[in-house]
């Protein structure tokens, strides 16, 4: 249901992504794993239309959407939960899931959307009053998903949801984005932590240095021994 | 004691109305960081519009109020889309000093189609002439009404910005705008709110300040639009609270130095306490500081 073909990028005279290719199908999770500055973000970033490529195509649902703008994107069940949360900080945690809702039409469906994300996250309806910059880390991240999950998405990027969090946490966020999945939301998962998200995911692509140069189902990959050797620490 | 409150009163009008551009100033400034040089003669082509709606077309003064709101909201919007728009990936300077080039370009344009002079400003309905001495303090109707019409827009603004969609997602994108973008907010319409919104609030003062002082010219947005840009960097540039408490700080302290006898210094007090404000606390008085957080 989401595929980019032969995406390039560039940084002024930089060429961050070479030519990539990947696809995502309905209902799996695939991660991207890579070390830092390997293109990952870049790849998302290109994916929600905050990058423009120079050239190749994202298509979503046989719909090339390469020229589309962000918030179009949004409308077609795209929605991306960016590095470092990037919550509004100076909103309450219930005006930024209101934001998550922007495009919504359907006010209908919004109050049961509201309870829903309240009930995977608990600690959302204690703080809803609260501003998003006075939350943890942890909590900041569950915001992020939770706005996200507010323009209910058909497709959710999630770029580096373990980032600067603690194990324990690290494992709860995972459980969430595993259920949220088993919900019917297909996930593209960027994560440093490899690991983790080859434990969760379906399938996925390792990136070194703007190109993809690994691929397959998550389990093989997690007995590759180069994979193991260069990002699992054994 | 009497003198004192009859300043403050003063100052309270004059100060709703640097309250009402400084808005203009701190919204601009907190969702694009642009210091808007040119809205200070915005402010001046609303006092314009008001003019030749009484003089000209002889429309009631709440008519003339709303028409020079609205001219001054298209104005904001068409010189957000033209001048600054396409400089959205520039350096701030370039941006700057563009508006800098809009500022001169609407004093000298408006001198062109309507010459240099200063005008009066047509007589005031017969209502607004008259006062009220409560204990030996002389409080007039134009006073009163212009710090109700003030109050009223700002109420309005806070409403819009504190509940509705729009609002939020203008302070959304004052807060980080590619988090905006990537919940489907159309960035570039909200900035063009901000700046509609913003102007209509100077197009309500240029019409308030041709009733206060009674005269209007071409140049008259340069000072004004100064001062009010003092009372929003006082109050904490990009916050809307500190541009209202600044706002009526600026007109207070310039009453009342007026009052006291050194009108000569009015401005120069005005200027005194913006570098004060920069040398002791840049921030402005509500400003925190925020530090990157990695």
């Amino acid at each position: 249901m989401f595929e980019i073909r032969d995406l390039n990028v560039h940084f002024g005279g930089i060429h961050a992504l070479k030519g990539i290719s990947m696809t995502v199908d309905a209902g799996e999770i695939v991660t991207l794993i890579g070390a830092n500055g390997a293109g990952k973000t870049t790849t998302l970033r290109t994916a929600s239309g905050l990058k423009k490529p120079t050239s190749g195509t994202i298509v979503v649902d046989g719909r090339d959407i390469t020229a589309a703008s962000p918030q179009e994107r949004v409308k077609l069940g795209l929605c991306q939960v960016p590095e470092g949360r990037r919550v509004f900080p100076q909103m309450t945690v219930q005006e930024n899931l209101e934001m998550g809702a922007y495009q919504r039409k359907d006010k209908a469906n919004l109050a049961s959307d509201f309870d829903d994300v309240f009930g995977r996250f608990p600690v959302l309806k204690e703080r809803r009053k609260q501003t998003a910059g006075t939350l943890s880390g942890g909590e900041q991240q569950m915001l992020a998903m939770g706005r996200a999950l507010m323009s209910r998405p058909r497709i959710l990027l999630l770029d580096e949801p373990s980032m600067g969090l603690a194990p324990l946490l690290v494992a709860e966020i995972f459980d969430i984005i595993k259920q949220i999945n088993e919900a019917g939301t297909t996930v593209l998962l960027v994560e440093q932590n490899a690991n983790m998200a080859l434990r969760i995911a379906d399938r996925a692509y390792v990136m070194e240095t703007g190109s993809i140069v690994l691929e397959g189902p998550a389990s093989e990959l997690l007995d590759t021994e180069d994979i193991k050797r260069a990002y699992l620490g054994g | 004691m009497q003198e004192l409150i009859q300043q403050l009163i003063n100052g309270l009008s004059l100060g709703s109305i640097y309250a009402l551009i400084a808005l203009g100033y701190t919204m601009v400034y907190g969702i694009i960081q642009l210091i808007n040089f040119a809205h200070g003669d915005v402010y001046m082509v609303g006092a314009y519009v008001g003019y030749f709606c009484m003089a000209r077309a002889h429309l009631g003064f709440f008519t003339s109020l709303v028409i020079a709101m609205l001219v001054c909201t298209v104005l904001g919007v068409v010189i957000e889309r033209v001048a600054y728009k396409p400089l959205r990936n520039s350096t701030r300077i370039a941006v700057l000093i563009t508006a800098i080039g809009v500022s001169l370009l609407l004093e000298y344009g408006m001198m062109f189609f309507v010459g240099p002079e200063v005008r009066a400003y047509p007589p005031m309905p017969g209502f607004m002439e008259a006062s009220y001495n409560i204990g030996g303090v002389i409080i007039r109707a134009q006073q009163l009404l212009i710090i109700g019409i003030s109050l009223i827009l700002m109420i309005g603004l806070q409403y819009i910005v504190r509940r509705t969609k729009v609002g939020k997602a203008m302070r959304a994108v004052s807060q980080d705008a590619d988090a905006a973008r990537l919940m489907g907010i159309n960035v570039d319409n909200t900035i063009s709110l901000t700046f509609a919104l913003g102007s209509a609030l100077a197009g309500a003062a240029g019409v308030l300040v041709g009733v206060y002082y009674n005269s209007i010219d071409p140049l008259m947005g340069i000072l004004p639009g100064l001062k009010a840009f003092v009372a929003a960097v006082l109050g904490g540039i990009g916050l809307i609270p500190g541009a209202l408490i600044g706002g009526y700080v600026i007109g207070a302290v310039e009453t009342l130095v007026a009052g006291y006898g050194f009108s000569m210094y009015k401005d120069a007090v005005v200027f005194a306490i913006l570098i004060a404000v920069l040398m002791v606390k840049p921030t402005g008085l509500l400003g925190k500081n925020v530090r990157e957080k990695v």
